[in-house]
């Protein structure tokens, strides 16, 4: 501590530089901090969907209907525990530009098959004696400034009723939360037996959902199922739910990997021009490190002087960027939660951030701070 | 000399720059007992500032022995020689030599924070060091706010504020005009005289070196004159 004031008195030698230095590490944190949300956010449902879950869509695609005639034969595969369908309903609620998930499901299936999504034994209840009744997440609703008790119409879009009106209303019994912070929130369930009343009932849903008995037996019971169905008009493709969603994240490309590269860019980019600064400013002193040493500084002292600039500089950056980032989250979690509904800068990407601002004082200070160990006294006295 | 502070013994030093063998020094031998004040003269290449690395530590000889304050530096590793400067020498440098983002105050106080002095005795020895070279009232002032003569000063008593047992100034009124340099000599001759410092001084100056107790002549790594001043 009793060198602090030397080394504070180092970086206000240049004030400028070192500002401009200490801003780049406060973006740059932000910015890691900004794409750890966001990978976070396009990981999430990776994340939590449970190898125990399989989903069975049409062979061709998952847009492509099944019958649901198909429950009741992939109910009675073995190791099959449960099984429920969800069909896309992909209505407008006032405004394109209002998009969310719009499910048309069997409440209890549903709810057994998703146990992280906690809803109260009242709603249960409700939504079950409603047959206009839908739940709605919790960030849905506060999106759009619904209460428990609205009616919530939305247009239909592909789906035609029988009697021409394209409006649906909803009766919204209750809201559901995530078990975890990595539940999706944005999400509107209603009952898939008035979707059927409104459009006449082709006998038709999206996709399903299966829970087997055991994990470790997933792969086998998804054969079963395709098996089941092979042949058929309606063949079916089984997969676990975790390998649907990263099928789905790796569609738009390896997501993870270009944040990562970007986020290992920016910080690279980071660490050549704080290390160009420190080199520099360690340069500029070459004569009072030589008048240090003559005085009786040690080689390890005056490493632990540069280094502590250095660490000075990359840590109160990196821990202020960390911390503007967590400050700012919650605000970018609204503006993009239509898009992202999971935005938050989880724990551990803190933590690694923390860790790389330290190592960032290290390497950036390292070089520098190892030119002024070796450098002889008589010579650096000699430098002006 | 039984009581000597300084003993350096056959000493040579070698360099080889661009692959040519320069000797520096060739077989010195100079002894400086404790309490003296010795000025070492000499054109330059002579080996003067050479001499003065190897007795202050930062240097060591090619051959030959350097004992000083009860220390063989001839073979220490460059952390023994740090810390036993930090203990035993104090350095007065031509161009003073302060750090720029530093007050006077906190210049001198440099060598004190490698102690284990708490921080108010370091801000007492500093107080007393700035007294005794009668800059008290410039503490708080930055180098640059400081006239040449008043930043030798602080380079004065940042070398004195550890109270050490040898005093190496290395053209310490080189920089000055005749008047400054007369007062900082005048300085120089008072630690030694009333607080028996010994000091030993490089200069080209014959009139900075007649204020030495004993003026040192070298002459191509060789000791060719030694007088009482």
């Amino acid at each position: 501590m009793k060198y602090l004031h030397l080394v504070w008195r180092n970086l206000l030698r240049r004030k400028v530089r070192t500002l401009f230095t200490f801003l780049s590490i406060v973006v740059a944190f932000f910015l890691f901090g900004l794409l750890a949300a966001v990978r976070n956010g396009f990981e999430a449902g990776i994340e939590i969907a449970g190898q125990s879950r399989l989903l069975t869509v049409h062979k061709v695609s998952i847009i492509q209907p099944l019958p649901k005639r198909h429950l009741q034969q992939i109910l009675s595969t073995p190791g099959v525990a449960a099984a429920t369908h969800m069909t896309w309903f992909g209505g407008i609620y006032q405004d394109p530009k209002n998009f969310f998930a719009q499910l048309a499901v069997d409440p209890a299936g549903l709810l057994e098959v998703y146990p992280e999504y906690l809803v109260d034994e009242a709603t249960r209840e409700r939504w079950r004696a409603t047959r206009t009744g839908a739940i709605a997440g919790r960030k849905l609703a506060e999106r759009f400034g619904w209460q428990v008790g609205d009616r919530v119409p939305i247009r239909a879009t592909f789906w035609r009723p029988r009697d021409g009106k394209d409006a649906f209303e909803f009766d919204l019994v209750g809201l559901y939360a995530g078990a975890t912070a990595e539940v999706d929130e944005t999400s509107f369930f209603f009952h898939y037996e008035y979707l059927m009343e409104r459009v006449g009932d082709p006998g038709l849903v999206g996709w399903y959902i299966v829970e087997v008995e055991d994990p470790a037996r997933a792969d086998e019971v998804a054969l079963a199922i395709d098996r089941t169905f092979a042949n058929s008009a309606f063949e079916t493709k089984t997969a676990t739910e975790k390998a649907f969603m990263q099928s789905f994240a790796h569609q738009v490309g390896d997501t993870s990997a270009i944040l990562t590269a970007i986020a290992a860019i920016v910080f690279f980019v980071i660490l050549l021009i704080a290390g160009n600064t420190m080199a520099q400013a360690v340069r500029e002193r070459t004569n009072e490190i030589g008048v240090l040493k003559t005085l009786g500084y040690s080689d390890r002292t005056v490493t632990g002087l540069v280094l502590g600039e250095s660490m000075l500089v990359a840590g109160v950056g990196g821990l202020l960027g960390l911390g503007l980032v967590l400050l700012a989250a919650p605000g970018f979690a609204k503006m993009l939660e239509a898009f992202l509904p999971i935005f938050y800068v989880p724990t551990r990407d803190v933590a690694i951030g923390v860790g790389l601002a330290l190592l960032l004082g290290l390497a950036t200070g390292g070089v520098p701070a190892w030119s002024a160990q070796r450098l002889p006294v008589v010579e650096a006295l000699r430098r002006r | 000399m039984s009581d000597a502070v300084v003993q350096v013994s056959d000493v040579h030093k070698v360099y080889t720059r661009g692959g040519e063998r320069i000797d520096v020094l060739r077989g010195l031998h100079l002894e400086v007992a404790a309490g003296e004040f010795v000025a070492l003269m000499g054109p330059s290449g002579s080996g003067k500032s050479t001499l003065l690395n190897l007795i202050g530590g930062l240097d060591t000889p090619t051959s030959g022995r350097v004992l000083v304050a009860g220390r063989d530096l001839t073979h220490a590793s460059s952390r023994e020689l740090a810390r036993w400067r930090a203990e035993h020498v104090g350095f007065v440098f031509q161009f003073y030599n302060l750090l720029p983002v530093l007050t006077a105050a906190r210049n001198v106080e440099l060598p004190l924070l490698l102690t284990t002095l708490a921080r108010a005795e370091r801000r007492r020895h500093v107080e007393a060091a700035l007294a005794l070279v009668g800059l008290t009232d410039r503490a708080r002032h930055y180098p640059a706010q400081l006239s040449g003569g008043q930043e030798q000063r602080v380079g004065i008593a940042r070398a004195i504020v550890t109270d050490p047992t040898l005093l190496l100034c290395d053209e310490p009124t080189g920089d000055l005009d005749r008047e400054t340099a007369s007062e900082i000599l005048d300085l120089l001759v008072a630690l030694n005289g009333r607080y028996h410092k010994t000091i030993v001084m490089v200069t080209h100056d014959a009139i900075a070196a007649a204020r030495a107790g004993r003026v040192v002549h070298l002459d191509k790594g060789r000791l060719v004159e030694a007088r009482a001043a």
